[in-house]
């Protein structure tokens, strides 16, 4: 396996050959190359100097293994260290003692909210645990019908009450249905908001402290670059998100945001979006995030 | 990287500002070196540098505009039909970038007309058609479901034709440009134009998301090949993003910036001005 920062790094090590230690002198060009690696999958510079940190305290005195690369032991050293970070294995999603459980979506506009919406429904459909899905974004035009007509295609009720209503009391009626009608999880979809935009936070605030959630997801595109910690760092701060779903992640992004997603707010990434159809919602698997991040 | 006048700390702290600003790693360090080479040359006292610094990236903004000839100015030609094509990957800003354009050519009293052929996204056509509501502005749309989107644009451009419609733009769903098919679906669609309308001016501009990461690139490329793209639109700067990665397309794919999304309202579209985008890029 030959990858990009296999092969940097196998340069970075030449020095090493001959050498049975890693210490703080001759590891630094490959420190160097797995900054470069990690920058140019879109990992924040700051978890990137707090990662680096990390991975030359674990590979310091580390012995060089006969018979093993130094390369790549080292870039296992770096593997393990992502994956580390990344969270041990696949965090499901929330479950009220005693229902309906309430998950709140958050986000920036357009990073997949509403399709998650529908993927995390039908996900629950297959588990046998009946959804509602609430809709809330009087602003997008159109994002009402946008949730009712994924609705329709997985067969789950949606609640609505059209764009001049509150957001807030859209959410309240919402879960006072679901009591009603004894359904097991409620979804709220939100409109997408820049975490700048203090009025629309402050609303996000309202509706979560109206339905207290019993989990609040923050949605991120896995293409967003180094604003993924600023926007993590708010919501989070703000709202207190409970975990993270990663979109987009059929595409060719190295999605390095994962990282800085996991890092600033400490919370797991729960699942991660995997195409526009509804099915295609998986768990979040930190191994396989580590590679891909790595590119190998 | 970058020996040169300006010591360790001051080139650490350039490369964070431009790093931090999605201007990727390959991008920066040509932006450090010239800077150092410049500084070298001219033997520049260091507080100049954040000058000169706003100055190389005004040059790799303006490169696209100077070798390709256009004019900084950006408008459709009257009394004659033209087609934007509009294009980019999933949630980057399309459909209302379409509703903002739509807006500006009414307000320039363009006659206007939109081709709704996103047939796949849910709720993408009731989307566009509010945005047409707003705009004043008509859609051709095909109410059936996942309809071709081709056959979509092939109507529109005949009504636009028979209408005199000076400004037709061409709202297109969202793919990843890893998507085979779906390229493939939008080469037909820029086929369709070519063919059905040999005589109009044809733009065809990405979307990009200021947020976006490095793979901004990858979507440049990709969509560059498949709908022959002739220039950038950066949306969502009114968020804390600076869009540097629109910096990086830039330079690598010689491509103008046309317009900049700063907001959801209507009105929220500028023309791009690489002035503006320098100060902001390189302001902390
Ligand atoms: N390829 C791909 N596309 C996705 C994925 N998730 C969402 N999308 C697409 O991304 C676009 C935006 O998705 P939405 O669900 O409308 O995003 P949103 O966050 O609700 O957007 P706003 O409500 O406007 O903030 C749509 O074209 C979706 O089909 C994914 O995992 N992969
Ligand atoms: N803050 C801000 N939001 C924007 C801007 N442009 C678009 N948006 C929002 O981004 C989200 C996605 O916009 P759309 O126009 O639906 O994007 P699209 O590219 O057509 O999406 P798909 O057709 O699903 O691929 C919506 O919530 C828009 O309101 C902008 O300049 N600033
Ligand atoms: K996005
Ligand atoms: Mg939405
Ligand atoms: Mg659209």
């Amino acid at each position: 396996m030959f990858d990009a920062l296999s092969e940097s790094l196998e340069s970075a090590w030449k020095k090493l050959r001959g050498q049975d230690k890693i210490t703080a002198n001759n590891i630094k060009p490959a420190l160097q190359e797995v900054r470069r690696s990690l920058l140019s999958a879109d990992v924040n510079l700051q978890v990137v100097k707090n990662f680096i940190a990390d991975v030359e305290k674990a590979a310091q005195g580390a012995d060089v293994i006969s018979g093993v690369r130094p390369d790549q032991q080292f870039i296992k050293i770096v593997n393990d260290e992502l994956v580390k970070v990344m969270g041990e294995s696949n965090v499901p999603l929330a479950e009220a003692d005693t229902p309906p459980t309430i998950i709140l979506m958050a986000g920036l506009q357009g990073t997949g909210k509403t399709t998650a919406t529908a993927k995390l429904a039908l996900h629950l459909r297959k588990q046998e645990r009946s959804a509602l899905m609430v809709g809330t974004d009087v602003y997008r035009p159109a994002a009402i019908d946008q949730l009712k007509t994924l609705g329709e295609q997985i067969e789950v009720p949606v609640f609505e009450m059209g764009t001049e209503a509150n957001p807030v009391e859209v959410a309240q009626k919402g879960i006072e249905k679901a009591q009603a009608e004894g359904i097991n999880t409620v979804i709220i979809d939100t409109a997408g908001r820049l975490q700048i935009d203090q009025d629309m936070m402050e609303e996000l605030i309202s509706i979560k402290n109206a339905v207290s959630p019993h989990e609040v997801l923050l949605v991120v595109d896995a293409m967003t670059g180094q604003e993924a910690a600023s926007l993590t760092a708010t919501f989070h701060e703000q709202v207190g998100v409970t975990g993270a779903i990663l979109t987009k992640l059929d595409g060719d992004t190295r999605g390095g945001a994962a990282l800085s997603v996991r890092q600033v707010s400490g919370q797991p990434i729960k699942f991660i979006g995997v195409g526009e159809k509804v099915e295609a919602l998986q768990p979040f698997y930190p191994e396989r995030m580590a590679s891909r991040i790595l590119g190998m | 990287v970058g020996k040169g006048p300006l010591n360790e700390e001051a080139v650490m702290e350039i490369e964070a500002l431009l790093l931090q600003a999605d201007v990727g790693i390959e991008a920066t360090d040509y932006i450090v070196e010239t800077l150092q080479a410049k500084m070298r040359e001219e033997a520049l006292p260091l507080e100049s540098a954040i000058a000169y610094l706003k100055e190389i990236v005004r040059e790799i903004l303006e490169r696209p505009f100077q070798e390709k000839n256009t004019p900084i100015t950006f408008a459709p030609e009257q009394d004659k039909l033209n087609i934007w094509l509009i294009t980019g990957v999933n949630g980057a800003g399309k459909t209302t970038t379409i509703g903002k354009l739509a807006h500006l050519g009414q307000k320039s009293d363009y006659t206007c007309l939109i081709a709704a052929a996103d047939t796949f996204r849910a709720a993408a056509v009731e989307q566009v058609k509010a945005w047409g509501d707003r705009a004043n502005t008509e859609v051709v749309a095909n109410p059936g479901k996942n309809t071709d989107p081709a056959a979509v644009v092939y109507d529109a451009i005949s009504k636009a034709q028979s209408k005199g419609t000076e400004l037709l733009l061409v709202d297109t769903a969202g793919r990843l440009q890893n998507k085979k098919n779906l390229m493939e679906e939008l080469g037909k669609i820029r086929k369709v134009i070519d063919k059905k309308a040999p005589d109009a001016n044809i733009e065809s501009l990405l979307v990009i998301d200021a947020s976006l990461g490095q793979n901004g690139l990858r979507q440049a490329e990709a969509f560059t090949e498949v709908a022959r793209l002739s220039g950038v639109v950066l949306t969502k700067l009114d968020g804390s993003s600076k869009g540097g990665v629109a910096l990086a397309i830039s330079k690598q794919l010689n491509l103008p910036i046309r317009f900049i999304g700063a907001g959801e309202g209507i009105e929220d579209l500028r023309p791009f001005s690489s002035y503006e985008f320098a100060e902001a890029l390189l302001s902390e």
